[in-house]
């Protein structure tokens, strides 16, 4: 495995009955690289990342996280790696402190209070910390998870859709402590997000989805234009309604 | 086994428990209500048999013990659940955390507060009705060990059920104590069951722990066979639901089902 690359896809298929949810695809994520994966609602998105945090069984195909096989090293691959999710939550009925010192003892962090009121401070929830989660506002709770998602400093991030609830200024403070975190601990992020601004922003490379396989992989800055669309956002409602036209391209 | 993950799975239900007296108090309240029930029957039985028999050790004795496997079992299944209502799975499963790290959890969890709500129920039955279990001596622990095993291997079959079936299931882990309890033989003997049913009651750890109680208090011995087939079978049973788990458990992530669990079902 070259020393550079902390997530390989080898030929991944999730079938569900007759159902091909992904179909034989294959990537892979190097050190500090932020690979957007785009596509329609339904595209396999969240089925592959899925499949990557080794919560889903693919059909076929392997998945590898700096070398250790999700299959067989799931335990010790996920010491590297961390999640947040739109759909996914940390428990509303403990605090924000309390999460965050139990996902670091699961994560297997090192000196945890020091590293709980660093992230206090750098999400800015130390006024949060003593409250339960569950009332917190949705922004609030973005970022909790935002920061149970870094408690690791994990060489691996997957990022579903993390601004989706946030408003537009503290969206672009979490890009960039995000982005911030991929050059200072050189990290690789697999990013899904349907705000193509944001990816253009975001990303280095994008992987585009359509029915469960990659339709289209570039640049999210000149790719609009190797294909004759004006923006992101135009090229990705062609992939959602037209995928056949780039295939034939 | 990483003892740190172990320490979270518990930590989280201790937090919950410390925070919120609806959560601690479930821990006595039934109990304590059967100590009650059954501590007023016995006394009332010692005073209408005229026979000078005393009903509070073996009535009293065997509820509390049969209290004991109960509170071990909802220890466990209660942990689960904590984690099924806050939608938790995700987040646990997509950490480092193994299921044999989180079964391990949840037994903590299990131990802890079946320490403290049998610690409170024998103080009860102490000071209301006079009742030393500890008057059994050394076979309590023994008791104790073979309700402890199979409370366990009857948390963790029914968390495999929830776990397979969904948050509907729920409701299957709270009866399955009562569905054993009358081949159990808690207050009579075996051989007061029908012939086939005796078949089944020998294939119970409980029905030897409670047999045996009934010979130490008349005989003031213990029977080695009822005790090793008691801890036998108790570790056979444990060893089947830790199997079960595990094997749901792959089942689960094979289908998908954890990642849609409260959609109870993948297609």
């Amino acid at each position: 495995m070259d020393k550079k690359t902390v997530l390989i896809v080898n030929n991944l298929i999730r079938e569900y009955g007759s159902l091909r949810a992904v179909d034989d695809i294959s990537f892979a994520v190097k050190n500090g690289e932020i690979v957007g994966l785009l596509g329609p609602n339904g595209a396999g998105k969240t089925t592959i990342i899925d499949m990557i945090l080794g919560v889903l069984e693919p059909t076929s195909g392997t998945v590898e996280i700096l070398g250790y096989d999700i299959k067989r090293q799931r335990s010790k691959a996920m010491e590297k790696v961390n999640f947040a999710a739109v759909y996914s939550h940390v428990p509303g009925n403990i605090t924000v402190r309390q999460n965050l010192t139990i996902f670091g003892l699961l994560y297997g962090v090192k000196n945890l209070t020091k590293r709980i009121d660093s992230l206090l401070v750098e999400f800015d929830l130390r006024e949060f910390a003593s409250k339960k989660v569950g009332l917190l506002s949705s922004g609030e709770q973005t970022r909790v998870n935002l920061a149970k998602s870094v408690i690791n400093l994990p060489n691996l991030f997957l990022l579903d859709e993390p601004t989706a609830s946030l408003d537009p200024s503290t969206a672009r403070l979490i890009r960039e402590k995000m982005r911030s975190y991929v050059q200072k601990i050189n990290a690789g992020i697999l990013w899904t997000s349907h705000n193509m601004h944001e990816v253009e922003e975001v990303c280095d490379r994008v992987l585009f989805l359509s029915r469960g396989s990659i339709l289209l992989e570039g640049n999210p800055k000149t790719l609009p234009q190797e294909h004759n669309k004006k923006d992101l956002e135009e090229l990705f409602i062609t992939i959602a309604r037209e995928p056949l036209s780039l295939r034939l391209e | 086994m990483n003892l740190r993950r172990i320490y979270a799975v518990f930590l989280r239900q201790l937090f919950l428990l410390r925070h919120n007296w609806t959560r601690f108090s479930a821990i006595f309240v039934w109990i304590t209500i059967d100590i009650l029930l059954w501590g007023f029957i016995t006394k009332y039985l010692n005073v209408i048999s005229h026979s000078g028999f005393n009903f509070i050790p073996m009535l009293l004795g065997a509820i509390l013990l049969w209290d004991f496997l109960v509170r071990v079992q909802q220890g466990i299944i209660l942990a689960l659940l904590e984690d099924v209502w806050a939608q938790n799975f995700l987040n646990y499963f997509a950490s480092p955390l193994t299921i044999g790290e989180y079964i391990s959890g949840l037994i903590l969890t299990s131990i802890v507060t079946t320490i403290v709500g049998f610690g409170f129920i024998i103080i009860i039955a102490g000071i209301l009705f006079g009742y030393n279990i500890f008057s059994l001596g050394l076979y309590l622990a023994l008791f104790l060990f073979v309700l402890f095993i199979f409370g366990l291997a009857l948390g963790i079959l029914t968390s495999g059920i929830v776990l397979r079936l969904g948050p509907s299931a729920e409701w299957i882990a709270w009866p399955i104590p009562a569905i054993i309890s009358p081949l159990a033989g808690i207050f009579y003997p075996l051989s007061t069951l029908p012939h086939s049913l005796q078949f089944i009651a020998k294939c119970l750890p409980p029905a030897y722990v409670f047999e045996g109680m009934r010979q130490v208090l008349s005989l003031k011995i213990l029977s080695p066979s009822y005790l090793l087939a008691g801890v036998g079978l108790s570790i056979i049973y444990l060893l089947f639901a830790y199997i079960f788990f595990n094997y749901i458990y792959r089942v689960v992530i094979r289908t998908g089902r954890i990642t849609r669990f409260s959609a109870e079902s993948t297609s």
